[in-house]
């Protein structure tokens, strides 16, 4: 994904000389050393140094360019919080913030850099945008859009690298619409980002067992697409969520929100990352299985076990 | 474009700074509270950069940047933009009131006010990403800032400091406001070891000067007079409270509004000057 994101902003940088892009210490390989090596007083590495990232894009922004910041998700939100929250939500500037990596897909690296709880808090802020693409081609859609846009500032949730491509037979990408990956009729999947792989995969398995499964990939978590949504959940007698994000705020909290509110009686299975630090250490699956996102304890629970 | 600075005069000077403290004075009735103490610490700096040191387009605009990074202190960079005809008589009648739309921190969206502060630390950084617009797009624009000195403490005004230097942003003029006050005391007597800030600010690669930040003329000339091609910093020694003796290096000043007989003895002071 991280590769996609550097040939897709290069590729908007050369048309376009009001984006910048200012790191921390972190940067994508790839295009994104043409982007240094062509344009650099437009990439900008700040060192360790996350709030200034960010306090330097808001200045940009306030003069009217288009920035992306770009490190590691938890030091591209959390560290540098309030700067976030006052310099890029409060003046609602169109800075992009990208954290990569997110969710547990730092494995090993221990919870220091397992954002667990990014769509919770990003999601909380008046005017954040949230954009967490599936698959390396939605990643390039993604940051297309956050290239062009002027609404105000995006949390930009990326994975790293090796992701499948998940989205070559699916609907065209529209901002804050559910997009269906693939169509079935007995049971829907909703998810977002790297995990949506796992959605992919349950589906098959619906399959093996004679159930038609379709899949979306919510890519857009704010502003969510509650109509859709809701279509989902008065379409399907099965709907299942699958989230790398904690139980409170993201996906799964807002589905069940609206399944309440629209009194809806299908049956909703939902699966997210514990509310709990786990001090394991091991590959990205070893982590998700030891939230309860492995693949065959998710079939377990929805009823293929 | 014309450079303000050749015709900038002290006495002029210091008559309009005794009009703003006058101003934010009567304003000071209409509230409960205001930071006066740090909008009469920081008059003289803001208004040098205003008048002194920023350009002026033939159409009154100016096409370098103000920012209050002490957003507290922004009292006098209202009464400013008043009287040069970008606030108007009535936003500033209503400050801080329910129909009104100024308050104790300036807002982004406030005509001349170019960003939105109050929580310490963040301006510096904003500066530096305009700085840098600036530069990228061949503009010529300064940024000018002006700092209090309790936010020198901020971890993020040193990534800042760091960035502008590293960045040799020659278009950005940064003063700290050294007026040695915080809401619990010195701030040398907090942290006495950043002492002295010219120090620091100099090992960090930036061109620095010290001034007495109640000299027009002094403020003028050593930014007028810098060497140029890194950030530039003027450590302004500084008095809270400046201008009216009862305010003067009282904590209690930092937010308050005088009742009518300390109103009317700082008006008497500020008349007379003393």
């Amino acid at each position: 994904m991280r590769n996609m994101f550097a040939e897709a902003l290069y590729r908007e940088a050369t048309k376009n000389p009001d984006i910048y892009i200012v790191v921390a210490d972190i940067s994508p390989v790839g295009n994104m050393a043409k982007f240094s090596s062509e344009y650099p007083e437009r990439f900008i590495n700040v060192g360790v140094a996350e709030q200034s990232m960010i306090g330097i894009c808001a200045g940009l922004a306030l003069k009217g360019c288009q920035p992306f910041a770009y490190t590691i998700a938890t030091f591209s939100l959390y560290r540098p919080f309030e700067m976030v929250r006052d310099d890029l939500c409060y003046q609602n500037l169109p800075v992009t913030v990208v954290g990569m990596g997110a969710g547990v897909i730092y494995s090993d690296h221990g919870g220091t850099h397992h954002a667990m709880e990014d769509i919770a808090i990003a999601g909380a802020l008046p005017n954040m945008q949230i954009v967490a693409p599936c698959d390396p081609s939605e990643v390039a859609e993604a940051t297309r859009w956050c290239a062009h846009q002027k609404n105000g500032p995006v949390y930009l949730r990326l994975g790293k690298s090796g992701e499948p491509d998940l989205t070559r037979a699916a609907e065209p990408w529209v901002f804050g619409k559910l997009r269906a990956l693939r169509g079935g009729s007995d049971v829907a999947i909703l998810s977002y980002g790297v995990v949506t792989k796992t959605a992919v995969d349950l589906a098959e398995r619906f399959a093996a067992r004679g159930k038609s499964a379709s899949v979306y990939s919510c890519h857009t978590l704010k502003p969510l697409d509650r109509d859709g949504i809701v279509a989902v959940l008065k379409q399907y007698e099965h709907v299942v969520v699958i989230e790398e994000n904690v139980p409170q705020g993201g996906l799964t909290a807002q589905t069940k929100q609206l399944a309440w509110d629209i009194g809806a009686r299908c049956r909703l299975d939902t699966f997210t990352l514990q509310d709990r630090f786990i001090h394991n250490f091991g590959r990205h699956p070893d982590m998700l299985a030891e939230h309860g996102l492995g693949l065959s304890s998710i079939a377990e629970r929805v009823g293929l076990g | 474009m014309t450079l303000f600075g050749n015709s900038f005069n002290t006495k002029e000077a210091r008559e309009r700074c005794r009009r703003y403290r006058r101003r934010i004075l009567d304003i000071s009735q209409q509230v409960q509270a205001l930071h006066i103490g740090s909008a009469y610490s920081c008059t003289e700096i803001v208004d040098c950069f205003y008048h002194g040191l920023m350009r002026r387009n033939p159409d009154g605009s100016s096409p370098d940047t103000f920012l209050m990074s002490k957003g507290h202190g922004c009292m006098i960079q209202y009464v400013i933009l008043e009287e040069d005809g970008i606030l108007g008589r009535a936003d500033l009648d209503g400050y801080c009131k329910a129909d009104g739309h100024l308050g104790v921190h300036p807002d982004y969206g406030t005509p001349g006010i170019a960003a939105a502060t109050g929580s310490l630390g963040h301006g510096l950084s904003m500066a530096c990403g305009m700085a840098l617009a600036e530069r990228g797009r061949k503009t010529g624009g300064t940024i000018y800032v002006v700092l209090s000195d309790g936010e020198v403490q901020e971890g993020s005004t040193w990534e800042a400091v760091l960035m502008a230097s590293s960045l040799r942003l020659d278009n950005f003029i940064a003063a700290v406001d050294n007026n040695d006050l915080q809401s619990l005391g010195r701030t040398s007597v907090t942290h006495p070891s950043l002492y002295p800030l010219v120090d620091k600010f100099t090992a960090f690669g930036w061109e620095v000067a010290e001034v007495d930040g109640h000299n027009p003329d002094a403020i003028f000339a050593a930014v007028a007079g810098r060497r140029g091609g890194r950030p530039f910093m003027m450590v302004a020694k500084t008095t809270k409270g400046k201008g009216v003796s009862y305010m003067e290096n009282v904590p209690i000043w930092h937010y308050r509004s005088p009742n009518p007989e300390e109103y009317r003895h700082a008006i008497d002071e500020l008349e007379t000057g003393r």
